[in-house]
């Protein structure tokens, strides 16, 4: 099977983060990883380092994965995830700056084909151009 | 590293105690601007700090200061837990490199803040806990030495929390309210002047 960049959904909301990843497998089927995660260490709303750096482990991929979140913290806490990865891993991962739910389908479209990380990112990326 | 560990811990352990104290007027001041986290957020940090209280202070100063970043980093759950943890993880950088406390005290916090500022892409001004943590520091480096320093930061600190109550917030969770954000306290200013109070009482008292 040829690589694809893997896709890392992360919501302040586990409800949301689910529902996104269904959404993206439901459009791409198992062609490419994705991982998701949501909520804080407690399980409330929120976001948590250690969560999303088991979710970035697990869509990993030699080509690289792009992360997609929702609010603020989402995207700190993902930022905070990448910097504690594995120095080899660090700069194979991007946070998109692009809506989660249309960010992450068009991401994981854009990664099925083969693209590159900077494609794929692009890609997600365009939805946020003014 | 010239701070006697029974002195360190005691510090972390008033300041960590002062902030789960807070956690209810944290939790409402962010209800009013944010989304209502911070409090409960610092607490269950605060917690885990607690717990490995032990741990860290059996650790030269540095080591002990990065534990408590990466502790915060690692159970906050909201964007104040890479703040706050950059915030330590940087302090306790600078003292792997050739600072030391008190002389460097300055230099050291000057490193924590700009590790905070870059980790929140935010400067002075924009309502958030950088308008505490600066002011701070430059009382830190105006008083420094001076005997009255400690009580010095404190009104620093509490003069400044003040002054982001009517700013318009550009930063964070607050920013999508715009200009409703102004007339109310940063809840993550109020914090960082929790941390630097319960800091400074903690050395009143031993002095």
């Amino acid at each position: 099977m040829t690589e694809t960049v893997g896709i890392v959904i992360v919501s302040h909301s586990s409800d949301i983060a689910k529902g996104t990843a269904d959404m993206v497998r439901q459009m791409v089927g198992s062609e490419v990883k994705v991982a998701f995660c949501g909520g804080n260490p407690d399980g409330g709303l929120g976001t948590s380092v250690p969560l999303i750096i088991d979710a970035i482990n697990d869509a990993w991929s030699p080509k690289g994965v792009a992360v997609l979140v929702d609010l603020g913290g989402a995207e700190t806490n993902s930022e905070m995830a990448v910097e504690m990865l594995e120095p080899e891993r660090r700069d194979l991962v991007v946070v998109c700056n692009a809506p989660i739910v249309e960010g992450a389908v068009m991401a994981a479209t854009e990664a099925a084909g083969g693209s590159s990380l900077a494609q794929v990112r692009a890609v997600a990326e365009e939805l946020s151009a003014d | 590293m010239s701070v006697p560990s029974e002195t360190f811990k005691s510090l972390v352990k008033a300041a960590a105690e002062q902030v789960i104290a807070s956690a209810p007027e944290l939790t409402s001041l962010d209800q009013a601007i944010g989304d209502g986290d911070h409090g409960t957020n610092m607490k269950r940090g605060c917690e885990a700090v607690l717990g490995k209280l032990d741990a860290i202070s059996a650790q030269p100063l540095d080591e002990a200061l990065k534990m408590i970043g990466k502790t915060l980093v690692m159970t906050v759950g909201g964007a104040s837990g890479p703040l706050y943890g950059s915030f330590f993880l940087a302090a306790g950088e600078a003292l792997s490199h050739d600072k030391h406390l008190p002389d460097d005290l300055a230099d050291v916090f000057g490193s924590a803040v700009n590790a905070v500022s870059a980790r929140g892409r935010s400067q002075v001004g924009e309502k958030t806990m950088l308008d505490v943590l600066v002011p701070v520091l430059e009382t830190l480096k105006t008083a420094a030495g001076q005997p009255d320093l400690i009580a010095r930061v404190r009104t620093t600190a509490t003069e400044a929390v003040e002054r982001t109550a009517p700013m318009q917030a550009t930063k964070g969770r607050a920013s999508f309210l715009g200009a409703r954000s102004v007339g109310h306290v940063d809840p993550g200013a109020r914090s960082s002047c929790v941390l630097v109070q319960a800091v400074c009482a903690g050395l009143e008292a031993r002095a």
